[in-house]
């Protein structure tokens, strides 16, 4: 038996959700007592995750870092075979949640997605998930042998670990497909919503597009990631790639603050998972304020480029 | 073409969240159900291709007759005909399992769901169902164009855009950006009453395993009151209270 854990890499390094899941598989392993075995795919520095402690690396290799779902899952498929896996665990961020139902169809598995927690029984496994939009948890049960599970990101934390670990590669299996990349635009914005730590995001408080550059300058200040509310994107100020919310992309970063955001359910419902939550608007009875950890009653023109300064001067 | 979209229904996006029966059950009274926002950004794409390319919709739910006047929507906004699968639906899996036996009977060129219902945000239907057909699966879709056989599709993921083409038979996990919030359709009356006359259809469920359980449900634990402060004080809680800067 072991726990399964995939980590993901982009451009050859190891993101923090990956380095996170090892943590959480390592945990799981350890409560289990067998051994955790982390795959990769093109991943450059497999090394680093030996400070997590897995037992086992096994690093995919291919030609080129082109990510094609359907070749990975068979890959961690045949791995979770081999190695005698009872769980399979992914981080819930676009491409994990993209893996994880092929997997699980292939391995006839449970598939438990967004867990928020480490499972309060293993037999049979019981875990805390996020749903509704983060609106509510439940505790969701495997009624199978093998269980593929999907980790909230930033809900665990990075977590230091001893031991041996083993270093292999294995070339990815291409499977058979008509499914072709042609090719990735990253989007012009240097930090994404999904990695941010933290993410300044700007509502119709803001009263058009061209008043953005307070919004992009407080980001950079604080090394954030730009979001939206939904009208923004629905008016067309920002891209709808930069929408939070029920609809749009949610947020489980350190430090969210909502600039000229009255609040909308739906805008708090994707932002829930954010541990800090900062509001600075004009109008108190904004319902935003009841969902904030701290809050500036104030005018944005005026509150936030004093926030750029003092923070400026602070660095 | 034939396409098949993948209706669920879920509560409005309003909705307050609520569970019964010693937090087993969500609570659905005076609770409104509408289609899935993002199934109902797959469908609005799908009505756009058959004026584009020339197609046939077909719209699917899982569920018991209460979800009826949902389907009767998804044919006034322009599907040709609606099927329901008598059920309730357990999980992901046993919907997949669901819409695979369908598929395989009567096979569909181009099949979308929704990237997430808003509800349970599962995510897993449209995968699984790939998997199950052995069909390529496009989740996250902002983009879909055809050219015969071929579809040009974009994908979102973290950071940006995935430009792909893939040959069908494909499924899609539609979400906004397929279509934009303002190109969504509302019914008018000869939609309405159009749809009336519709197929709707009633197929028998098949027997599957559960293979997960919902056991309880817990509402997050009450938040306390915010903190007025001023720009110096916020910088000062930020560092040293909430410690994230």
């Amino acid at each position: 038996m072991s726990v399964l854990v995939f980590v993901e890499s982009e451009k050859g390094s190891i993101k923090k959700s990956g380095l996170e899941i090892v943590s959480y598989g390592k945990a799981m392993a350890n409560h289990l007592n067998i051994p955790l075995v982390a795959v990769t795919f093109f991943n450059g520095e497999a090394e680093l995750l030996k400070t997590y402690g897995p037992d086992k690396v096994i690093n995919l290799t291919a030609k080129e870092e082109i990510f094609n779902a359907a070749s990975i899952s068979e890959s961690l498929k045949i791995l979770a075979i081999q190695e005698k896996a009872s769980v399979s665990l992914l981080s819930a961020t676009a491409n994990g949640r993209y893996l994880a139902p092929l997997l699980a169809a292939k391995l006839e598995a449970a598939y438990i997605p967004n867990a928020v927690a480490l499972p309060n029984q293993f037999s049979p496994l019981r875990v805390k998930c996020s749903c509704f939009t983060n609106k509510a948890f439940k505790f969701t049960q495997s009624n199978r042998a093998h269980t593929v599970l999907t980790l909230a990101t930033n809900s665990f934390g990075l977590h230091e670990n001893t031991g041996e670990t083993s270093f292999e590669t294995i070339a990815l299996k291409e499977s058979d497909q008509s499914l072709k990349t042609l090719g990735i635009e990253k989007a012009s914005a240097a930090i994404s919503i999904a990695d941010a730590e933290v993410v300044v995001s700007g509502g119709r408080g803001l009263k058009g597009p061209e008043n953005w550059g307070m919004i992009e300058e407080l980001a950079d200040v604080l090394g954030a990631a730009t979001a939206c509310s939904k009208p923004v994107s629905d008016l067309g100020w920002r891209p709808h790639s930069e929408h939070v919310g029920q609809t749009g992309k949610p947020v489980a970063s350190n430090l969210y603050i909502a600039i000229g955001i009255s609040g909308a359910i739906q805008h708090l419902a994707g932002i829930n998972a954010s541990k800090t939550k900062v509001v600075i608007n004009n109008d108190p009875e904004a319902p935003f304020f009841k969902a904030a950890d701290y809050g500036i009653v104030g005018d944005a023109f005026e509150v936030v480029p004093e926030l750029i300064q003092k923070l400026k001067a602070k660095a | 073409m034939k396409i098949l979209i993948g209706i669920s229904c879920v509560p409005d996006t309003t909705s307050k969240i609520d569970f019964v029966e010693n937090n087993t059950r969500f609570n659905t009274a005076g609770i409104q159900y509408i289609i899935n926002p993002n199934d109902e950004f797959g469908l609005t794409r799908a009505v756009r291709l058959k004026e584009e390319v020339g197609a046939e919709l077909t719209v699917v739910t899982v569920g018991d007759a209460s979800v009826e006047p949902i389907l009767r929507k998804c044919l006034a906004i322009g599907a040709d005909q609606a099927i329901r699968v008598d059920a309730t639906p357990t999980d992901g899996f046993f919907v997949a399992q669901q819409l695979e036996a369908l598929c395989q009977k009567n096979p569909f060129d181009l099949i979308i769901v929704g990237r997430e219902s808003i509800d349970y945000n599962g995510g897993m239907v449209g995968g699984m169902l790939a998997t199950l057909m052995g069909y390529s699966y496009i989740p996250n879709c902002v983009a879909l164009q055809m050219e015969g056989q071929k579809a040009f599709l974009q994908r979102e993921i973290d950071g940006g855009i995935e430009n792909l083409q893939a040959n069908l038979p494909i499924i899609i996990g539609a979400q906004k950006g397929l279509v934009e919030e303002s190109d969504l359709i509302i019914p008018n009356m000869r939609g309405i009453m159009k749809a009336r006359q519709k197929p709707l259809e009633v197929i028998p469920s098949l027997e599957v395993e559960r293979v997960t359980s919902d056991i309880t449900f817990e509402k997050p634990a009450p938040k306390g009151a915010v903190q007025l402060v001023d720009v110096d004080e916020l910088i000062r809680l930020l560092e040293e209270e909430a410690k994230v800067l």
